[in-house]
């Protein structure tokens, strides 16, 4: 067990480090992905062709792919992020947020259209029935699927270690290389690491599931 | 899109003009986004013809080396595919037993499965199972990674499809006197087939995309291929086939990703018609399986 | 038929484009011939290695497939290419195994030990350095050549690099796993590593400005200067040293001495220095050094 003591510090930051990524882009993919999904309900006709598109794009490219071209492609346009840091949680907010707008999608479709006749039929416009009327209902319905695409994102942050990020992947492989005859035990702690943040949240999920559950 | 036309009153002549005018305003500055990303890459020399007829010249050799990487993706998502079905299907059955100590295990299989990464997974099948004795390739390693996690993915869908089946065709089932894996195999399982079948073609675009992890391990698919022609061509040129050869990659897998998707709805919009799957509900990919490497963790 | 009319309007850019020929696709007829003369009449005592490989007349070959000058896959042949694979088909020559029959296996620095311990590949010639760490799990033959970790920059060195000492407070790119990177971390704690899986992107980053050095064996990083001259520079001299061995099974030590004896006739008979010459050699420029003394430890 000693190379766990040893390798204490490299553990710690690498963990740090997925958590940071995991929760940044998580951010970033949920505010990019209720405008698109906004634009995607909109009555401007280009506004939903144009969210439409994005989601298409993004649900259909492989996400090293986007990787790829956020690190290395878009020098070619002259710019470029300031760290790989930054690169990674671009790379997976972009990504995330075409599914994050799936997933509400979904939970806007599940609102009864009675709902949203009712808002109508009392006068309300799009902005304050979708507001808060749909949203708030739709909110309550989605968080099992937004927790799950959070859970899947903090999977997803593993990609990074292909792109100079030192997370946890990164660091099993760097340890795999200097531990070759412990590899279970290293394959064993990272897994850990990565557990101690998917399972809590899968719990937390359910808690607040069960919370906010409406009677339909 | 069955709320959203409820959402907002059919747009009058004033705000037809008023999204007219916004929609042209943003179509401009679309454009002119797009205008300043290709002035920049032809600034850059990256438009310059020569550079992209590499992608089509067969005497350098990339179309054969591209043709056969799509060939060895297809083929190691079609094996993973097909790992993950069966042994998926096992395990819903497992999950559905009225007997604990299959229902709990096949649980935490499928559990453990969802909630580690799908790149930890193939790392471990490349450099653990060969110390204990199991030889296992790139290919193995991968294929062997994909069927894992996708096994636990599928045995959440197939459960949710078995599920979806009315009730009173089960219980008619049992009425009639029927056992449990006659009523699962003879009234269950073939209109919950039906009605799996564009959400397995939809895995399918998942499983597609992560392959694309192969590049990590070694394995010669799209992306490690397009990578090694990047190296060789380095080597003699510099960066000058570089970009080029990032797009055709990405390109393939969009196009061969959306042609599945298009086939999916297509084949989604079929058994809709056929009124034989009335009886099920829809069963949709969840957006966190659609986002790769076993998505979230599936709630009970 | 939407998708047909796009198909149809791609494959018609891509026979426009197929017209103009490409460079790349120009100088593919000078892929590098291969001489090793495959011995014809060999005998082997019964049981060894070098009887069943002889035996099957085919050998599987672990190498690197992206170092250029070393082990660099071609795309147009479908073969890697370099010093490592001339001195891997040099052995399997006297083995009597034909060129077309030796299998060419990638082994990336993750994989070199488990796949020479499980059989997956018979040896390993893939810039290997020979390390006492490695010694407990695997046999070395050679070293065949000694290479030694160096700095690139970028043209014209804006950081004013010299050495590694020069490397506090920049940041430095290097591969996970290598020798290069573990030396600058535990001796140089001062320089900002960044690592990657291949030295390609190590390059990009270099070139892009997001690393002020990329740091290896000095024949690696050759091999990337020669794509791009005009972009990156060698700077000082080396400051380690890494021999270069074939990898085979622990404890093989009749197989060993074999490899061994075709290492030191290869560095007497001038095919060594052929093999350097046209591969290594011809890109760096530099005539074949001494070759390094074969160490039967």
């Amino acid at each position: 067990m000693s190379f766990l003591a040893d390798n204490f510090p490299l553990l710690r930051d690498a963990f740090l480090t997925t958590l940071s990524l995991a929760v940044v882009s998580g951010i970033c993919a949920l505010v990019i992905g209720t405008l698109l999904t906004a634009m995607r309900v909109s009555p401007v006709a280009p506004l939903r062709g144009a969210a439409t598109f994005y989601v298409e794009i993004f649900r259909n490219t492989p996400l090293t792919v986007v990787f790829f071209f956020l690190a290395f492609g878009i020098v070619e346009i002259d710019l470029q992020f300031p760290t790989r840091f930054i690169t990674a949680v671009a790379a997976l907010a972009l990504y995330t947020a075409a599914f994050v707008s799936e997933a509400l999608r979904s939970g806007i479709n599940s609102v009864p259209p009675g709902q949203a006749e009712a808002a109508r039929a009392l006068g309300l416009d799009f902005r304050q029935t979708l507001g808060t009327i749909v949203l708030p209902q739709a909110f309550r319905t989605v968080v099992p699927p937004l927790g799950n695409v959070w859970i899947a994102l903090a999977k997803n942050t593993s990609i990074a270690a292909g792109f100079a990020v030192t997370e946890l992947t990164a660091a099993l492989q760097r340890l795999t290389n200097e531990n070759a005859n412990q590899l279970l035990l290293v394959f064993l702690a990272i897994v850990v690491a990565y557990l101690v943040i998917t399972l809590p949240s899968a719990w937390l999920i359910g808690v607040i599931e069960r919370r906010t559950a409406i009677l339909r | 899109m069955t709320t959203s036309s409820v959402l907002f009153d059919v747009p009058g002549p004033r705000a037809r003009r008023r999204h007219r005018i916004g929609s042209l305003i943003g179509g401009l500055v679309v454009l002119a986004l797009i205008g300043v990303a290709l002035w920049r890459l032809g600034a850059n020399g990256q438009l310059d013809p020569a550079r992209w007829s590499v992608l089509f010249d067969p005497n350098s050799g990339v179309p054969q080396a591209l043709g056969t990487a799509l060939v060895n993706t297809l083929k190691v998502a079609a094996v993973g595919m097909v790992g993950a079905t069966v042994l998926g299907a096992l395990l819903a059955f497992g999950r559905l037993s009225d007997h604990a100590w299959v229902r709990v295990p096949v649980t935490a299989v499928i559990e453990f499965f969802r909630a580690v990464p799908l790149l930890i997974l193939i790392l471990f099948c490349l450099l653990y199972l060969p110390t204990i004795g199991l030889r296992i390739g790139a290919f193995g390693a991968l294929a062997l990674g994909l069927t894992l996690y996708n096994m636990a993915v599928l045995a959440e869908i197939f459960r949710a499809g078995l599920l979806s089946v009315d009730r009173g065709q089960r219980e008619a089932a049992f009425a009639i006197g029927m056992r449990k894996w006659q009523v699962m195999t003879v009234v269950l399982l073939p209109q919950a087939v039906r009605r799996m079948l564009p959400v397995l073609i939809a895995q399918l675009v998942v499983l597609l995309k992560d392959s694309s992890l192969g590049f990590i391990v070694g394995y010669f698919e799209l992306l490690r291929q397009a990578r090694s022609l990047v190296e060789f061509f380095n080597f003699r040129f510099g960066d000058l086939y570089t970009f080029q050869l990032y797009v055709a990659a990405a390109v393939i897998y969009i196009v061969v990703n959306v042609l599945l998707s298009t086939l999916a709805r297509y084949v989604e919009r079929r058994t809709r018609r056929n009124m034989k799957t009335a009886a099920t509900e829809d069963v949709e990919l969840p957006a966190d399986v659609q986002m790769g490497g076993g998505g979230g963790i599936a709630t009970p | 038929m939407r998708i047909t009319r796009y198909a149809a309007l791609a494959a018609a850019a891509g026979l426009l484009l197929a017209g103009c020929a490409s460079e790349a696709g120009n100088q593919a007829e000078d892929a590098a011939e291969n001489t090793a003369a495959v011995e014809t009449d060999v005998s082997f005592d019964a049981g060894t290695t070098m009887a069943r490989l002889n035996e099957a007349g085919a050998i599987t070959i672990g190498t690197k497939f992206d170092q250029p000058g070393f082990g660099l896959l071609n795309p147009q042949t479908g073969n890697p290419e370099g010093f490592d694979v001339e001195i891997a088909t040099l052995v399997a020559a006297k083995l009597g195994i034909d060129a077309e029959d030796i299998t060419w296996t990638e082994t990336v620095s993750a994989n070199r030990e488990p796949f020479i311990q499980n059989g997956q590949v018979d040896i390993v010639v893939a810039t290997y350095t020979i390390n006492d760490t490695r010694k407990q799990v695997v046999d070395f033959a050679g070293p065949y050549y000694e290479a030694g970790q160096d700095i690139m920059v970028a043209k014209g060195n804006p950081d004013d690099i010299a050495g590694p000492d020069d490397l506090a407070g920049k940041t430095v790119c290097s591969v996970e796993g290598s020798t290069p990177a573990q030396n600058i971390r535990t001796n140089y704690p001062q320089a900002q590593l960044t690592t990657y899986d291949v030295y390609s992107k190590c390059a990009d980053d270099l070139r892009n400005g997001n690393v002020q050095a990329v740091t290896t064996d000095n024949v690696i990083l050759t091999g990337l200067i020669a794509g791009s001259p005009d972009d990156f520079e060698l700077v000082g001299e080396t400051f380690t040293k890494e021999p270069y061995g074939i990898g085979l099974k622990l404890g093989d030590t009749e197989f060993r001495n074999f490899i061994n004896d075709v290492l030191e006739e290869a560095f007497e008979d001038g095919a060594w220095a052929e093999a350097w010459d046209k591969t290594a050699g011809d890109i760096s420029g530099t005539e074949a050094p001494e070759p390094p003394k074969v160490n039967r430890y």
